[in-house]
Formats: C-alpha cells, structure tokens, sequence
C-alpha cells in the first residue's frame, strides 16, 4: 500500500487546513495539550479515554458513542479524518484501529504527530473550534483486527503460524518493571507472554516522530520471525501502543494478518494461571 | 479569536532520573510557557506545566516529572 494512503505530512496538512471534506483530530492521553497548549487551527479534540473506549465494560466504543462521536465533530462518510496527537500518535493510531473496525474507510495518519507540528514551529490555535454537527451512521463493527485474550491464548504457543508482537520498553518485558516509569503499576505481575518477541514501539519511529522507511521496518521485524505470511498480534500495556505497532505492521508493511490486543499486559498480566516469561 | 500562535523558542532535552531518563519539552505559546516531560522510554507523559517563564514551567513539571519517576519500584 502507497504509504499516501495512510499517512500525511506536517506540510501537507499546513496546505489544507480549512480545507471541506477534511477533519483534522487531535487525540492525546488527555485533552489538556489540545485545550490548553495549542491545537492545529481548526482541529476537534478528543479523549481517548472517555470517548474512544467503552468507560464502564473496558471494552472498545460502543458503536452508538462513536457515532454520536463523529457526529458532534461534524463528520460524514466521505469526510477524510487525518488524527494526529501526543506520544508519537500513540492514542492517534488508537482512533485509527478503532474508526477502521467501524468503516471509516477515509482515515490517515499526520506523520510524526503534535511533536513535529510543535518542532517546525506551525500555526497553533487555543480557540474552541465550533463544528456544525452531522448525522453519522456507522455499520456494526468487523472485529477483525482485534485481538482478544481467547485469540492470544491459542497464538501463544504456535510460533509457526503466530508472531506475538511486545511493543513495550525492554524493562516492562523482562518484567523488571510493572509499568512506564512515573506511571501506575496496573498488573500483579511483570513479565511478557509467552514465546513474544520483544519490538519496542519507538524502534518505529525517527527522532522527529516520524515512520521509518519500509526498508528500516522491515529489518526490525523480519530478523525476529515477524514475517508477513505469519498471523501476527501486538500488545502493550493497554492497547494504545501496540495500535501503533499494528498501523506499522499492517498499513506500512502490508502484513495482510495483523490484530491488535488491546487486553494487553494489563489483562494478561493480571489473569489467574495465565503463563509468563521473565527476562530478555 | 486568538491570533495563530506558534510554538516559540521550542527546545528538547534529557535529564537521567537514576536509571531513567525524562525528556523535557518546552516552548512559549503566547504570553505562556509551556513544558512537557516524558519518560523516553517508553515515551508516556509524566507531567506538564504552565507559566511565565520556561524556567517557571519546567521547574514546576520536571519536579513533579523526576518524583514520579524516582518511585518506579524495580524487580530483580
């Protein structure tokens, strides 16, 4: 797949701000960045935590939230959403995993984030931006880029077809940490599921925040058995990480199987009698 | 409705926090200064400020930032 299919630069996005038909969202860990340290002009924000999850099961949107969702932003079928947001695009590709399974099929990534945007010195905007609301249908959610634990317990042990893919740092892997640092400890354990290969998120990413060639991605799956004829599932902490490394695997390199495990090592981690591997 | 701001005078370090790192991002927007800390590595937010001047800013975030960190308990 063309890498212009999922993925705009900060200077394109310069070029057609206020442009019809196209919706730039910001999407950081929280909306304090958005609202209070500048946004894109023009751009809608949004939680990840209350309006791209399920805030009472742990489970992802609820179609008729994402709908009410894409609806106060002012978005039609044919709208082209371009996400960018905080940590790299981290909670960004989280929308995009999300919007996908719902059947926004005009959805791309500004590559290299809030962190390029801010670097390069592009117009910032702390205005309310008002939006004039649609009425957005979605169609019931195709799962198939999802995960789920019963997926990950019948992968794990089958290297031949299955490639586990933990995006967390090297500490949380081997266990020696529970959690990013500075963060909530939120498992009973450290450790990683069994037979995983551990590829940091950020190996994705240059120093500006931006995707690496395909060639460079690919040499950091390939030598670790993470090929594409294999079915292969990412996971993290929570989910939002390893959406980055699924958006990596699937819509840059063209894995055609890839799934995201948004229980992640939160859930993993805190199952009785689940198997884990400690150290490197 | 503001003007379109810029981030200005937009700068980025590491600072170790024992055997961590924080990465500290500050700029002016505005009449504010405004400093985001993450942790590298992974990468996640850890804290943010606001104030009137970049050292205002980072010294209240980076504080609050290098606490944080320094309790990550370690397993062997």
């Amino acid at each position: 797949m063309s890498r212009e299919n999922v993925l705009v630069s900060t200077e394109w996005a310069e070029e057609n701000l206020n442009k019809a038909q196209i919706r730039f969202v910001e999407v950081d860990v929280d909306t304090k960045a958005y609202d209070q340290e500048g946004h894109i002009p023009g751009a809608i924000g949004w939680n990840w935590q209350k309006q791209l999850c399920d805030t009472l099961t742990r489970d992802v949107v609820p179609k008729n939230e994402l709908e009410a969702l894409l609806s106060q932003s002012g978005i039609e079928k044919d709208t082209t959403i371009i996400l960018y947001g905080d940590n790299n695009n981290w909670f960004a590709c989280w929308a995009l995993w999300q919007l996908e399974m719902f059947g926004h099929e005009n959805v791309k990534i500004m590559d290299g984030g809030r962190k390029k945007w801010l670097a390069e010195g592009r117009p910032l905007s702390t205005d309310k931006t008002e939006i004039a609301a649609s009425s957005y249908s979605a169609p019931e959610i195709d799962s198939t880029a999802r995960a789920l634990l019963a997926h990950v317990m019948e992968a794990s042990p089958k290297g031949e077809e299955w490639a586990l893919v933990d995006v967390r740092s090297p500490d949380e892997f081997s266990g020696k940490v529970l959690c990013p640092p500075g963060l909530p400890e939120t498992c009973q354990r450290g450790a990683h599921i069994p037979n995983a290969k551990n590829i940091p998120w950020g190996k994705n990413c240059n120093e500006d925040g931006t995707f690496k060639s395909n060639d460079d991605l690919q040499g950091l799956y390939e030598p670790l058995g993470v090929t594409a004829d294999k079915n292969v599932i990412a996971y993290c902490r929570i989910g939002e990480r390893s959406s980055l490394s699924w958006f990596v695997l699937k819509h840059l390199l063209d894995f055609p199987n890839v799934q995201n495990y948004d229980g992640s090592w939160t859930e993993w981690g805190n199952l009785v009698s689940a198997p884990i591997e400690r150290g490197a | 409705m503001t003007e379109n701001l810029r981030a200005e005078d937009h700068q980025v370090r590491k600072e170790d926090v024992g055997e961590f790192q924080i990465r500290i991002t500050s700029y002016r927007l505005g009449s504010e200064w405004i400093c985001h800390v993450d942790n590298v590595d992974p990468g996640a937010t850890v804290a943010r400020a606001k104030a009137s001047t970049r050292e205002e800013a980072e010294e209240s975030a980076v504080s609050r930032a290098r606490k944080a960190v320094s309790n990550t308990r370690t397993y062997s």
